[in-house]
């Protein structure tokens, strides 16, 4: 009986809580609609239902430029969704100047964000002037080659390691009837810009890229370096196949996964296609560090971040779904669906597989983790790299020349 | 303009039969005319002159994701006309207008002709002819897009049947894609351009016809250059119509190649869209008042015609 009225006292206490709070729809917009990105994203959804009251509302927008454009429709229309996915970089910096995000600062310094969040170059993408405006939820690193064993194994060839072994293998590939490199040129190109950034950054070497990149040197961009990656991107051309015009990453990724088509490059979200699929690494593909003998790691990725929306009920379910977001098992839940590395180190990554293993050892080697030139340059630069990249893949009347002319007119008018 | 005349007409209609005291009623019978296209005009003003003048203003800004008045000159026009992907787009509105307009005028007179010579199923056969109008040009776009895959569509279909070099895939390649473009363009418009023509034949009065039967000039040579000719109006208004679709084609390029293979299939309208979306709002600005240029051209043309008609009904009018 002495136990009785303390008993009844919570229960009462949590009912009053229980009803006062009342439930919120958290929208959340997002460009996760491959089938391994999917089943990352439903791990957020399920868990933040689970979670109880709140419920996720799911807004999935094909290609990230579009939904981004959404984002910002809605933002500009005074109609925001309460979360949206972003790239960590410079995508949503007018959206913090403007004051529309949720300053999420005290559920980061209650959770110590700083000291959990690794590497730097994520942190600072949302830890911006000493508030954090966005949850980091993946590393996603572009330093990847994706290829088929089967494909290499058919041309009695070993998977190559390195860009120059590749190239020497294409040929017989092409003999063999198999596509050499698959590449797709949906979205205004972003396939084709992101590969070309790939060879970049392996060959002009990190310190080079970012004095082009980051200080804007057009001394530099006008550089032998900087010609000699539009010439191997130019040979890399004849070994695509017609079908690539137009050609979505995950059909892509697919050429690759039915031996169709060699080699790929592209972030390691790919890995979520192959696991889908059914692959094994090491037995069906091979995931090619870098592809270079010296591979980079860059710290893509994704982010979200939550928009002010003057309700308390909906504010204390956006912390909660940013709070959910970092949770240590979370983390390995979800980066195990999408084929990233965990934001943090102290996640149990049991389940990670051999190309997982090998991100986290380079993530752990900090000469290897660099930063995404999407973290120095805004989307309108990204863009017109893009139509700069895709023309010179397409077009075969675009000289090398003209094509670094273009180049380095565009890093002296960036901004 | 559309609804002064509508006021115009409508105020006209109860004038007739009113007489003493009547230039008060029909003021008074004109209110609710007014008041009806007041909406009307309040959107007409709203949505087109304000818009316009501030998308002139944000051009001149070096606006981003949010308008702002930080003046910049000439700096966007410069930017726009020094980037390659602007400089294709242009060029091929010009190859895509040019092309489509005039396969869309022989080909909705032809079949303008051919609905002349009282068929059977007329009527069916217009609502063949116009149903492509009815879709939307993302339909209409993806539909062709279809024909056109090298894997799925006629060329597969063709070497199945046995010709197995059979070459029939426009959009793969840079220097078709535009034309595979403009088929799907001209199927989408044909219908319209015919509707209208049929019209202007159907104008022409039938003692033309029976004149140049009795001089024995044949039937073609009629078409050619007896009818076609005393039905300039039908055939402005049907160019002009194709030419303000034109310069604004969006989604047709949106659905059939994104603007690829490169940027071989862009177009000013898909630019401006992509510059505002992302976040280079004064570009997009810049390009969306260059695109207003040749629409205002196209209106003071047909303006000037009507014009000039005018004067010259005035002058039979008072001869």
């Amino acid at each position: 009986m002495k136990k009785f009225l303390p008993v009844v006292a919570t229960m009462a206490a949590a009912m009053l809580a229980t009803t006062a709070v009342r439930a919120a729809d958290v929208e959340v917009i997002h460009w996760w609609t491959s089938g391994g990105e999917q089943a990352a994203v439903t791990v957020f959804a399920n868990e933040f239902d689970a979670l109880g009251g709140d419920k996720w509302i799911d807004t999935a927008i094909a290609l990230g430029e579009t939904a981004r454009a959404a984002v910002m429709q809605r933002a500009l229309g005074g109609d925001p969704p309460e979360a949206a996915q972003f790239n960590p970089g410079r995508q949503y910096e007018e959206l913090i100047a403007a004051g529309l995000l949720l300053d999420l600062t005290p559920l980061a310094e209650a959770e110590g964000w700083s000291d959990i969040v690794r590497p730097d170059t994520i942190e600072s993408s949302c830890h911006i002037d000493g508030k954090w405006w966005c949850v980091p939820v993946n590393i996603h690193s572009w330093q990847w080659g994706w290829a088929s064993i089967p494909a290499f194994e058919k041309v009695g060839l070993a998977v190559p390691k390195n860009m120059d072994e590749f190239i020497a293998a294409a040929p017989k590939l092409k003999e063999a009837g198999i596509i050499p490199f698959a590449v797709g040129g949906d979205g205004g190109g972003w396939q084709i810009s992101g590969m070309a950034g790939v060879l970049q950054l392996n060959m002009l070497g990190v310190e080079l890229r970012d004095k082009i990149f980051r200080d804007l040197d057009t001394a530099a961009a006008a550089g032998p370096e900087v010609t000699k990656v539009f010439e191997t991107v130019r040979s890399l051309q004849q070994y695509s196949d017609d079908g690539s015009v137009g050609r979505n990453w995950n059909d892509t990724t697919n050429l690759v996964i039915t031996d169709a088509a060699a080699f790929q490059i592209m972030g390691d979200w790919a890995r979520g296609e192959f696991s889908v699929a059914g692959e094994q690494p090491g037995v069906d593909y091979e995931c090619v560090a870098g592809p270079a003998d010296k591979p980079y790691l860059n710290t893509g990725g994704d982010i979200f971040v939550f928009f002010k929306q003057n309700d308390p009920d909906v504010e204390r379910a956006q912390l909660k779904l940013a709070s959910m977001m970092i949770n240590p098992r979370v983390q390995a839940l979800f980066n195990n669906a999408k084929g990233s590395l965990p934001v943090r180190d102290d996640v149990d990554m049991s389940l990670a597989d051999a190309c997982m293993k090998k991100g986290l050892a380079l993530l752990a080697d900090p000469a290897t983790v660099v930063a995404d030139v999407g973290q120095y340059r805004t989307e309108d630069f990204n863009i017109q790299m893009n139509d700069l990249w895709t023309d010179f893949w397409f077009n075969p009347e675009t000289t090398v020349e003209q094509a670094q002319a273009r180049f380095v007119d565009l890093i002296a008018n960036a901004d | 303009m559309a609804d002064i005349a509508a006021a115009r007409a409508a105020g006209a209609k109860p004038g007739v039969g009113g007489r003493g005291g009547g230039l008060r009623r029909r003021r008074l019978q004109l209110i609710p005319s007014i008041i009806s296209t007041l909406p009307m005009a309040a959107t007409a003003i709203g949505v087109f002159i304000i818009c316009i003048i501030f998308t002139i203003i944000w051009s001149f800004t070096n606006s981003k994701l949010f308008p702002t008045f930080n003046f910049v000159g000439l700096d966007q026009y410069e930017r726009l006309w020094a980037t390659p992907k602007w400089q294709v787009s242009v060029s091929n509105v010009w190859v895509f207008g040019v092309v489509s307009m005039a396969g869309n005028l022989v080909f909705g007179y032809l079949l303008a002709v051919f609905m002349d010579q009282r068929i059977r199923q007329e009527d069916l056969f217009r609502t063949i002819f116009l149903y492509p109008v009815a879709l939307s040009g993302v339909v209409t776009g993806l539909v062709w897009q279809w024909m056109m895959d090298p894997n799925l569509g006629i060329q597969e279909a063709v070497r199945n049947m046995g010709w197995t070099n059979f070459q029939f895939a426009p959009l793969v390649q840079p220097e078709t894609a535009l034309y595979g473009m403009v088929v799907a363009g001209i199927w989408g418009g044909v219908g319209v351009t015919m509707a209208i023509l049929l019209a202007g034949l159907r104008g022409v009065d039938t003692e033309v016809w029976k004149a140049a039967k009795v001089d024995g000039i044949p039937a073609w040579r009629t078409y050619l250059f007896i009818a076609l000719p005393m039905m300039k109006g039908a055939v402005i208004t049907a160019v002009i119509l194709q030419a303000v679709g034109v310069i604004r084609v969006f989604d047709l390029v949106i659905a059939m190649t994104g603007g690829g293979p490169g940027i071989a299939t862009q177009m000013p309208a898909v630019y401006v869209v992509q510059a505002i979306n992302t976040r280079a709002v004064g570009q997009g600005m810049a390009a969306a008042t260059m695109m207003l240029l040749p629409v205002a051209l196209i209106i003071a043309v047909q303006f000037v015609f009507r014009w000039r008609a005018k004067l010259r009904a005035e002058r039979l009018a008072t001869r």
